[in-house]
């Protein structure tokens, strides 16, 4: 919402600068965002009259103007601009001087002759003919300024006379006098000749015409019926045949009261301060000039002056004849308010309207509408004008559309309707769409006579859902969604027809159609001050808070509060506290600490299970990732899940953002190959990867997902083996205490190379998987990388987690080393060897370690030599070599029944 | 003989001085002091001698002999520390190479940011609570007193899983202010990090997953002095002592008096600046008293208990911690960026 500091000193007098004034407005309640000096990019740039003009002797389309700009003395400008007359004001940048965009102006040398400063066209000011329509420049085709695309073939010859015949009706004329004829025209007196019977005969007339660009002993092209000086267009001409007669030029100010040395700001509304607020969404009437000079009153404890507007009216005829409104769809509408204009002139607002519409960032039309977009602005109410012709049988009927009606709105596009939407329809079809846009049909134009405007009250809801339906949110429809004030309708109609008669725009009729569908009660609260201290922490007297509500105009009798129309926010005693708490100063509340009973607080076991795979992943060298919970349905296509894979169910995102991210995953496998893809795309020679994340499975109560955590490790890059992952696994399950942890060889995991891979199993519980991703997994990331990864649920390893530590002696007596190599088939592995040594071993055995497999020479094909250093210990006595020999051969006997592993 | 004696002597002790190292010395001991060494054969005539001869003599060839032991013991210190110094600076490394690097691996900079504001609030007795993402739109929204009709429903706001809008993408931690009520004793204070979901394309500030830390106090007598008493402390111990902060009224429809608290820019000390869009303060997070019909949707009687709740943007507290720019960053997971921190 922005707000014109002029528009708003109209209610209320706060004289401060911007930043004071945001600051205050911010801690009460209106957040500010922005602040604008419109001027401020302007110094130094008057009004000035120029007071002669020549042409420059070094150019063909410069012109030497000296110009009174308030000085004793005129100052001499070279202008090359051919739109400006002697006699003409105009904005001049004077000599060290500023312009929006940075630019600075300085004295300055054009073609030997010197130049004090500039004139200024519309765009250099930053302003359009939207802010000056009078600003629009017609030019003329100069036939002097004509340059012939083929020097060969002219159109014109370049001698050509007055009197000389261009075509048709069109001659050459000769320009005499030139001078201003009010309402941006000027009147020029033309000289040519006409030739009947090989006779020359004199001719002289004096026209009117809109081009700016004409000055004595100009040639122009004359349309002797049509009494017209042509343009570039009436000529079919190029511009590149006329390079000077350009619509771009001077602005010419045609303001009245204005005296050359005037400083340009306040001609050209420059003089205002826009401020941008952020008004949150349960204070609709704070979109409103009124509303904020409300809220800006109560906090610069200054009066707000509320104007009544006043209606003459006794326009012609009767409005009850006239027009009638009827409501079917009263639900929707809890109040429809209208009022009529006639014989209306369609114009361009006052200049004080268009420059506070366009403070406000509202583009001015014409009188009607803007007085519409005023009163928007100004009351917070939205309005709408009709077209009274194209209102058929003098009806007006709020209902729901028809479904499948079709209604052009005022931007053009053909909108299909439903029934759930509310329209304003005349006898035979809708003409506008409630509280979002009129419909093209009765949109006020240039030949508009008699206009009806609506200041209604709409459902909320519906109005939000239907602009929702058709992607069209408009100003009206922000507003309304919100909720409006049902008795600001009147005022507010009342507001456009006294605007209608101070603009001389139209005749008011008489009376108002006035329906009300829904009577509101108002609102009243007890005020409970002490339960409002008690919530605040303060100790604010009753009568502190009785003014600051008085000054938000709450009824206040006693203890009674009774809540505006326009506060629908305020229906309980904590909406009180606020209006207090706003007004006393959030920041004069004191600072206190939390009292009362202590509370054991800290992590449950899960997280701090979480804390603790994460330190250990990052000791391992693993960095935390973080990814997006939601992945694309092929996805599991890319890890090769099969399609009929119960785990692709997966909750779906019914408005996702895109395909990429619509569905919940189940896995965090993909989330984690994207990653190291990324990583590998951006040559990172290595990464190691991990992420707690979740996964969302069907299941969950109330139709919730199951949302387990997953470590998730990944990690490619040279030395990056099978081995090196299963390190970190195995770190991990250590650090938990996991007891009787095994790894089988797992073939049938889609995701992950068939002889690579592992399933880790903890007291024979599957607590997840590892290994390397199977190359076509790999492929369908884009990478022939050898890529490790690994999941381990959480929730499993929760259960699996050892018991807290408990302190075993250190030994008291030395232990044996004993080295064994046994041969074994190729297909006995390491784990059942182990296996094999523990399970032969007599008690005294403590430590199993491989250290070397060796195939090669000296062992048979299609075997494989093992080698364990065994460490055995007896905690009673320092053992013998002969008992440690005992354990061995034991083992070895074991080793050979078990696996066929015989020593080497 | 006195002259054997003098003449091995000075022989010996040159050789001393002169032995290249312990071996050589060993070898010199042998030589001179060994069985069959020059002065044991010199003692060994001293039995030829004259008996008058034999103190005088005995005594000059123990001198000798305690003086060659001498000897040899000085030199081999003096030669094990030569020894030791020559091995020392044959060890001596060039301490510029640069060390062999442990795989130390890195937090991700977000939950750096997140690890701290949970231990200040545990410390402050605050459990900490997990919840689900996926969450019912009547914790996310209606018993949040976000109505029917609140723009944040919209389709084009949240995610759902359903067409009758049931079951959604929670938009906030702020659910978990309800399931904690509806759950957990009284009195009640915990916070409640998390993801949450909004349908924003991404940029540079935004994305659609993004973190929050919901928290929240629920007892008899919790005011919004305490509110602001407990946050400042947070921020102080965030951003250091001393750091100024305000108090801004703001609307959510769950609390009521609702506010803002803004953190006095860092940069320029409050002037303004780029960093503060000239404001002088930077938004850090939303607060306010829980809604009484909050409380009461959840079974508290909110006129004995009140309380009060924040919730806090993570991503945009670690951008500002680590003068992160992009908020892509947090999400690209390049190694680069991760093992900044």
């Amino acid at each position: 919402m922005n707000l014109s500091r002029k528009w708003l000193n109209e209610f209320v007098s706060v004289d401060v600068g911007d930043k004071e004034f945001a600051e205050a407005m911010t801690l009460s309640g209106s957040k500010v965002e922005l602040t604008h000096d419109l001027g401020a990019e302007i110094s130094n740039v008057v009004v000035g009259r120029i007071l002669s003009m020549e042409h420059h002797p070094n150019s063909d389309h410069m012109w030497i103007c000296q110009v009174d700009v308030g000085g004793e003395e005129p100052v001499q400008i070279v202008t090359g601009a051919w739109n400006v007359h002697a006699g003409d004001l105009v904005p001049v940048a004077k000599d060290n001087s500023w312009l929006p965009g940075g630019k600075h102006i300085t004295r300055g040398n054009l073609r030997g002759v010197k130049s004090k400063g500039m004139l200024c066209s519309m765009k250099e000011l930053n302003i359009d003919e939207r802010d000056f329509p009078y600003g629009v420049i017609t030019a003329a085709a100069l036939l002097n300024d004509y340059h012939p695309i083929d020097p060969k073939k002219p159109s014109i010859s370049s001698e050509i006379q007055p009197g000389d015949k261009i075509f048709g009706n069109v001659v050459c004329a000769g320009v005499g006098n030139v001078s201003y004829a009010g309402n941006g025209t000027w009147s020029v007196a033309l000289v040519w000749a006409e030739t009947a019977n090989g006779e020359k005969t004199p001719m002289g007339t004096t026209i009117v015409t809109p081009c700016q660009n004409i000055h004595s002993l100009d040639l122009v092209a004359f349309d002797t019926k049509k009494r017209t000086i042509c343009t570039l267009a009436d000529l079919r001409a190029e511009q590149r045949e006329f390079p000077h007669c350009i619509t771009d030029g001077i602005f010419v100010l045609q303001e009245e009261g204005i005296k050359p040395g005037d400083d340009i700001r306040p001609v050209i509304g420059a003089d205002d301060h826009v401020v941008e607020f952020e008004i949150t969404p349960n204070r609709p009437d704070c979109l409103s000039v009124i509303g904020l000079a409300r809220e800006a009153a109560a906090t610069f404890q200054t009066p707000l002056k509320l104007h009544d507007p006043q209606v003459q009216g006794g326009g012609p005829g009767s409005l009850v004849e006239l027009l009638d409104v009827e409501t079917p769809a009263a639900d929707l509408c809890p109040r429809y308010t209208a009022r009529m204009v006639r014989n209306v002139k369609i114009a361009p607002s006052p200049k004080w309207m268009r420059e506070r519409l366009r403070a406000m960032g509202v583009r001015p039309i014409n009188n009607i509408v803007d007085i519409t977009n005023y009163v928007m602005l100004e009351y917070g109410q939205p309005m709408h004008a009709f077209d009274y012709r194209y209102v058929k049988g003098g009806k007006i009927i709020v209902r729901r559309a028809e479904d499948g009606e079709e209604l052009t709105t005022l931007d053009g596009n053909v909108r299909k309707l439903t029934s759930n939407m509310l329209v304003i329809a005349d006898d035979t079809r809708a003409v506008g769409l409630a509280g979002i846009m009129g419909g093209l049909n009765s949109e006020i134009v240039s030949d508009t006579v008699d206009v009806v405007f609506e200041s209604a009250n709409f459902d909320g809801t519906t109005i939000r859902k239907t602009a929702l339906a058709l992607g069209m949110r408009t100003e009206a429809s922000a507003k309304f969604e919100k909720g409006l004030d049902i008795l600001n309708t009147l005022p507010a109609v009342n507001r456009a027809c006294e605007l209608v008669e101070m603009l001389g725009a139209g005749e008011v009729l008489d009376g108002v159609i006035d329906i009300l569908n829904y009577v509101p009660q108002p609102t009243t609260l007890a005020l409970r001050p002490d339960k409002i201290n008690a919530l605040l922490g303060t100790d604010v007297s009753v009568a502190d808070m009785q003014e600051i509500l008085k000054r938000l105009d709450f009824g206040v009798d006693g203890e009674t509060i009774t809540v505006p129309s326009w506060r629908g926010d305020v229906a309980h005693y904590s909406d009180l506290a606020e209006e207090v708490a706003r007004f006393y100063g959030y920041n004069n509340i004191p600072s206190t600490l939390v009292r009362g009973e202590t509370t054991r607080g800290g992590y449950s076991p899960e997280q701090k299970l979480e804390q603790s795979v994460g330190a250990v992943a990052r000791a391992c060298g693993y960095d935390e990732i973080i990814t997006y919970s939601f992945i694309s349905p092929t996805a599991y296509d890319k890890i090769r899940w099969p399609e009929d894979d119960p785990r692709r169910v997966s909750f779906k995102i019914l408005n996702p953002l895109g395909e990429d991210t619509s569905i919940m995953r189940t896995t965090v496998l993909p989330s984690m190959l994207e990653i190291l893809a990324r990583n590998c795309n951006y040559r990172n020679k290595a990464a190691r990867l991990y992420e707690v994340g979740r996964i969302y499975l069907q299941g969950g109560p109330d139709g919730l997902a199951i949302e387990d955590k997953i470590l998730s490790l990944g990690t490619y890059g040279e030395g990056t083996t099978f081995y090196t992952l299963k390190g970190v696994v195995e770190a991990i399950l250590h650090d938990l205490r996991c007891s009787s942890v095994e790894f089988v060889p797992c073939q049938d995991n889609p995701s992950y190379h068939p002889g690579r891979c592992a399933q880790v199993i903890v007291d024979g519980t599957l607590v997840g998987v590892f290994g390397q991703i199977h190359p076509l997994v790999a492929r369908n990331y884009g990478l022939d990388t050898e890529l490790y990864c690994g999941e381990l649920a959480l929730k499993a390893l929760m259960a699996v987690k050892g018991p807290d530590a408990e302190y075993v002696p250190l030994p008291r007596f030395p232990s044996v080393a004993r080295d064994i190599a046994v041969v074994c088939d190729e297909a006995v592995t390491v784990g059942e060897l182990e296996k094999a040594i523990r399970k032969g071993a007599k008690g005294l055995l403590k430590e199993v370690s491989l250290f070397d497999i060796y195939r090669g020479s000296n062992i048979p094909e299609g075997k494989k030599s093992v080698a364990f250093n065994l460490i055995l210990r007896s905690d009673e006595r320092s053992l013998t070599g002969e008992e440690a020999d005992e354990d061995v051969k034991s083992i070895l006997e074991t080793l050979e029944k078990e696996c066929g592993a015989v020593l080497r | 003989m006195k002259d054997q004696l003098a003449k091995i002597k000075a022989e010996a002790l040159a050789a001393f001085d002169s032995a290249g190292g312990p071996a050589a010395l060993d070898a010199l001991r042998v030589k001179y002091l060994g069985k069959k060494g020059e002065l044991t054969a010199v003692l060994k005539q001293m039995g030829r001698l004259s008996p008058q001869e034999r103190p005088a003599m005995g005594q000059l060839a123990n001198e000798v002999r305690a003086a060659l032991e001498n000897a040899i013991e000085t030199t081999s210190k003096r030669l094990e520390q030569a020894a030791l110094d020559a091995r020392l600076k044959a060890e001596t490394v060039d301490v510029t190479v640069p060390g062999t690097a442990p795989a130390l691996g890195h937090k991700h900079p977000m939950y750096i940011a997140l690890d701290e504001i949970k231990d200040i609030f545990v410390g402050m007795g605050f459990t900490v609570l997990d919840g689900p993402e996926v969450e019912l739109a009547t914790y996310n929204f209606d018993k949040l007193n976000a109505e029917e009709g609140h723009p944040s429903r919209d389709w084009s706001d949240t995610f759902y899983f359903d067409e009758d809008s049931r079951v959604m993408l929670r938009s906030q931690t702020s659910p978990m202010q309800v399931r904690a009520m509806e759950t957990m004793p009284l009195p009640i204070r915990i916070i409640a990090p998390g993801r949450v979901y909004r349908k924003d394309e991404v940029d540079a500030t935004h994305s659609p997953m993004f973190h929050q830390v919901e928290g929240m106090v629920i007892d008899k007598g919790v005011t919004m002095a305490d509110l602001k008493g407990t946050l400042n402390t947070v921020v102080e111990q965030l951003y250091g002592k001393g750091t100024k902060t305000r108090f801004r009224p703001h609307h959510f429809p769950f609390t009521e008096p609702s506010c803002e608290m803004d953190v006095q820019c860092h940069k320029c000390g409050g002037v303004g600046c780029p960093t503060c869009k000239g404001e002088g303060w930077i938004e850090l997070l939303g607060a306010g008293m829980v809604h009484p019909k909050v409380l009461e949707m959840s079974g508290i009687d909110s006129e004995v208990y009140t309380g009060w709740a924040f919730g806090i943007g993570l991503e945009r507290t670690a951008m500002r911690r680590f003068k992160i720019a992009d908020l892509r960053l947090i999400f690209e997971n390049d190694v680069r960026f991760l093992e900044q921190f």
